[in-house]
């Protein structure tokens, strides 16, 4: 607990952070920026859980627990994607999103 | 004092966050999320978490953008430029950005959360115990599951990046 | 006494044509020959065992011949008295047909090892051999309707497949197509005449329903359809399907048609053994024939048998290939047993027509393979079926000709040969009991006599060809079949068939009437002397005789337009004005429709597909746009 400050100032700042990330999965052309994007996105969550753990729930730790597991899997996804970016790359010699249209298939 | 820094990190979150997706450069964007990040981190610490804070700086300024700088080294110019979605399609990604901002806003503000008033300190002790703790409320299957799945998301990771011919 | 062996007859055959059929590409020609040669050989020799066995050493039951089972097991149980057996019948009639199959089928698989040499699918010619012999051998032992059933469809079955068997010629396919369609849907009444017999009779099984103090037969008048006992309905529409495979009139016009076949197989099928599975059957349900409602069946099995002898006598004068005349000679000679059964009583010396059926289709089925196997070593040698191709051959094969000299002399009733004795009996017993009857036979005794010496004469006299090849004699694989057909042609005769095959099982002594053997003889003699005078050298009585019929030669040439009517009934007015409506409702109602509903879903999906961009942004968009949609939804609105 953050003195002076209330969970709504934490929760707006993870919100905002939120919708920024989603903005930018929404409108970059590119899987390595969208990945970033992501990464924004699971950050707001992960505030979120740390928040509401910290103002709700002071004396249990299952928010830093969820929070310790959405980094690792971020991590996991992280290196997965990124090997798939660059597998991709070899193939068509670009990451740009349009050039991967084949989901339609 | 805390009220302060807050809003400076909060500011600093949500300043870089916004660099971070607009930047047209790709390694600059990604420098902008580093501080964004680093920021997060910061704001843990302030809550007294700081083994998340720790954990926050170490995977995430330690692995994850590096990993996204190795990425842009081995398949981007450095100076390499990402292309810009169309103005039409920033406003309207905006709009349905801030549609959602202000739904959520609005939920959260119209919501009573019942703040607890003690406050603990959390230990790294304590952390570690819940995570290895098999009886009622541990954490222990969780933990291996996400180890089992770190380990095969290394050797996906490994198999896909190496390519088909190689194997 | 034990009977259990029996089952081996069965079991051969089939095992034979399961090992020749799955080997087909593994066993050389020759030996598959002579597997089917051996295997049937087995079966003959455990007929033949049979027979002695039954008809010598078992004792009779107050005088008669009891009805023995080799095995029988429940196989489908409906109701405590309705059930379905499975079983090995053995009593006079079957064991006598078990003799004719095996003995006609060894004689047919001895004489194809040397007619069938050289073609390409020898094997698989020898396993559907096998399998007709199976399907025969189980037709005549089954035990009840259901059973006979299975192997009467089964017997069509490897007809078809023979008829057939030259695959790659259209007239052959065409013909097995017609000659499965014509008796399948013959069979169809069989199979409404078994149900009902099930229903009203009571039980499929022949010990229970042929009793004649049985509840089936006691109980005939207690239903009626149509002024008919419902029984009556059921024996006429089995006799629709006994009518069907023995190609009664009108339902015959599959058998000349399926001479497309091998010519061994003609023998074995369509002359000996296949058709009078419909004489079997009748024989078989003869006290049921002839109880119910005072033999009104027995009087239609017998008119239906009178009028088709005479009808395909007639057409037989007519036609130039040599195996369609064998073909209506045989439907005329099974006319002759159906007509024999018809007129024939049930108790003792009365069941005279029944014994003498049975005879003539004994004797019939010795001499009518031979004279197939014989037209068969011809057309081996000449490498044609008419008639106009032949002529002066008794130089070239002697033993050929001998041997069809027999057989023609049999089948017009020489006075000594087999035919003489059994066709004198049906005579006498068509005299005794049904006048207009008699004199139908006796005038086709005349004609078969006639026609079938037109045929020796034109084939083996007659004026002398240049033939491309020199014919030559057929091999000794030919040779034996037909001359052991030959001297069962003449032995058949001697057999005191009165002592063994009656109606009532009892035995009785045939009084020889002299009188009436001479008239046929005479008849059968002009016959033969007209054919001599007519065919003995190239005359032109026959053209001018012809010409003098005029319009009815051209109608009995074509075979008085049945298959035309036929063609007209089905094409016409089935195919085209009925059928016809019905195919235009579902194409374009019923298939419109459909089609349509398919067609909109099709315009649709095309019309949507634009959705679906394959950009991930894309459906990331609709997914946030959703959510918050549906968030908003469920705050503001519900």
């Amino acid at each position: 607990m953050i003195e002076n400050i209330s969970i709504y100032e934490l929760l707006t700042v993870s919100t905002i952070l939120f919708f920024i990330g989603l903005y930018g999965f929404l409108t970059r052309k590119n899987l390595i920026a969208m990945m970033m994007a992501i990464e924004l996105l699971l950050n707001a969550a992960v505030i979120n859980f740390v928040v509401i753990n910290k103002y709700l729930f002071p004396d249990m730790l299952q928010g830093v627990y969820f929070s310790i597991f959405i980094i690792a899997v971020a991590a996991a996804e992280t290196a997965l994607a990124i090997s798939i970016i660059i597998n991709l790359y070899r193939l068509k010699t670009s990451v740009a999103i349009t050039e991967t249209e084949t989901m339609k298939y | 004092m805390e009220r302060v820094f807050f809003y400076i990190f909060a500011v600093i979150i949500i300043v870089f966050a916004i660099a971070s997706v607009t930047s047209k450069k790709i390694l600059r964007a990604i420098m902008y999320l580093l501080m964004s990040l680093l920021a997060i981190a910061a704001l843990y610490f302030m809550m007294d978490y700081a083994f998340l804070g720790a954990v926050q700086m170490a995977v995430y300024a330690g692995g994850i953008i590096i990993l996204f700088i190795f990425s842009v080294l081995l398949i981007h110019h450095v100076e390499g430029e990402i292309e810009e979605p169309s103005k039409m399609r920033k406003i309207g990604m905006a709009l349905l950005s801030l549609l959602g901002l202000g739904i959520s806003l609005a939920t959260i503000y119209s919501f009573d959360f019942k703040v607890a008033t003690k406050t603990a300190t959390t230990s790294v002790e304590n952390i570690g115990k819940g995570l290895l703790n098999y009886g009622e409320g541990g954490f222990i299957l969780p933990f291996e599951v996400i180890s089992i799945l770190l380990l095969a998301a290394m050797i996906g990771a490994i198999i896909i990046a190496k390519g088909r011919k190689n194997i | 006494m034990d009977f259990s062996y029996t089952i081996f007859i069965l079991l051969i055959p089939i095992t034979t044509f399961l090992l020749l059929g799955f080997f087909y590409n593994r066993i050389k020609p020759a030996v598959s020959g002579w597997i089917g040669v051996t295997a049937l050989t087995i079966v003959a020799g455990l007929s033949y065992y049979t027979a002695i066995k039954y008809f010598f050493y078992t004792p009779k039951l107050e005088g008669k011949y009891q009805t023995l089972y080799g095995i029988k097991m429940n196989w489908m149980n409906f109701t405590d008295k309705l059930h379905i057996d499975m079983g090995i019948l053995l009593d006079p009639i079957s064991i006598m047909m078990l003799v004719v199959v095996s003995t006609i089928s060894l004689m047919v698989h001895i004489y194809s090892r040397g007619y069938m040499d050289g073609d390409r699918g020898y094997t698989k010619f020898f396993a559907f051999l096998s399998l007709f012999t199976f399907a025969m051998m189980g037709l005549v032992v089954a035990t009840n309707l259901f059973q006979i059933y299975i192997f009467w469809e089964l017997v069509g079955v490897s007809s078809f497949l023979l008829i057939g068997y030259y695959y790659e010629k259209p007239s052959a396919v065409a013909a097995a197509k017609k000659a499965f369609i014509v008796t399948r849907f013959a069979d169809l009444g069989f199979l409404i005449g078994i149900l009902l017999m099930g229903y009203y009779g009571g039980s499929y099984d022949f010990g229970i329903l042929n009793n004649p103090e049985g509840a089936a037969i006691m109980n005939w008048a207690s239903s009626s359809f149509m002024g008919l006992s419902v029984i009556t309905w059921a024996l006429l529409l089995m006799f629709m399907g006994g009518a069907g495979k023995s190609a009664m009139f009108p339902l015959h016009i599959w058998l000349p048609d399926a001479m497309e076949g091998p010519t061994p197989v003609s023998a074995l099928i369509h002359a000996a053994t296949m058709v009078v599975a419909g004489v079997y059957l009748v024989a078989r349900m003869f006290p049921m024939f002839y109880f119910v409602e005072d033999g009104y069946a027995l009087h239609v099995v017998a008119w239906v048998g009178a009028i088709s002898s005479l009808i395909a006598a007639i057409i037989a004068l007519t036609q130039y290939d040599i195996k369609r005349v064998l073909a209506f000679s045989t439907m005329s000679q099974i006319g002759y047993m159906m007509l024999a059964l018809g007129v024939s009583k049930f108790d003792g010396h009365e069941g005279l027509g029944y014994m003498a059926s049975m005879w003539h289709l004994f004797t019939h089925a010795m001499f009518k393979a031979l004279l197939f196997l014989g037209a068969g070593s011809i057309i081996h040698a000449i490498h044609s079926n008419f008639m106009q191709d032949m002529g002066g051959l008794r130089k070239y094969m002697p033993i050929t000709h001998i041997t069809f000299l027999i057989g023609a002399l049999s089948i017009s009733g020489f006075p000594l040969t087999a035919g003489f004795f059994s066709k004198d009996e049906i005579l006498a017993a068509a005299f005794e009991h049904n006048k207009p009857i008699y004199f139908i036979t006796l005038f086709v005794a005349g004609l078969t006599a006639f026609y079938m010496f037109r045929l020796y004469f034109s084939i083996f006299w007659g004026k002398k060809k240049e033939y491309e090849h020199t014919p030559h004699e057929s091999p000794w694989s030919m040779k034996f079949p037909l001359m052991f057909l030959a001297f069962m042609s003449v032995a058949a005769g001697y057999i005191s068939f009165s002592e063994m095959v009656t109606a009532d099982r009892a035995i009785f002594h045939i009084h020889f009437d002299f009188v009436g053997a001479a008239i046929a003889v005479s008849v059968g003699l002009s016959g033969i002397a007209l054919a001599w005078f007519f065919y003995k050298k190239p005359t032109d009585y026959p053209e001018k005789i012809s010409t003098a019929f005029g319009r009815f030669y051209t109608w009995t040439f074509h075979k008085f337009y049945i298959d035309e009517l036929y063609l007209f009934i089905t094409r016409t007015i089935i195919f085209k004005y009925i059928s016809g409506s019905f195919a235009w409702f579902d194409q374009n109602v019923v298939d419109g429709s459909m089609r349509g509903i398919g067609n909109k879903t099709v315009s649709f999906s095309k019309l949507i597909k634009g959705l679906q961009s394959g950009k991930l942004q894309d459906y990331a968009v609709a997914f946030a746009g959703g959510a918050f949609i549906l968030v908003l939804i469920v705050l503001y609105v519900l």
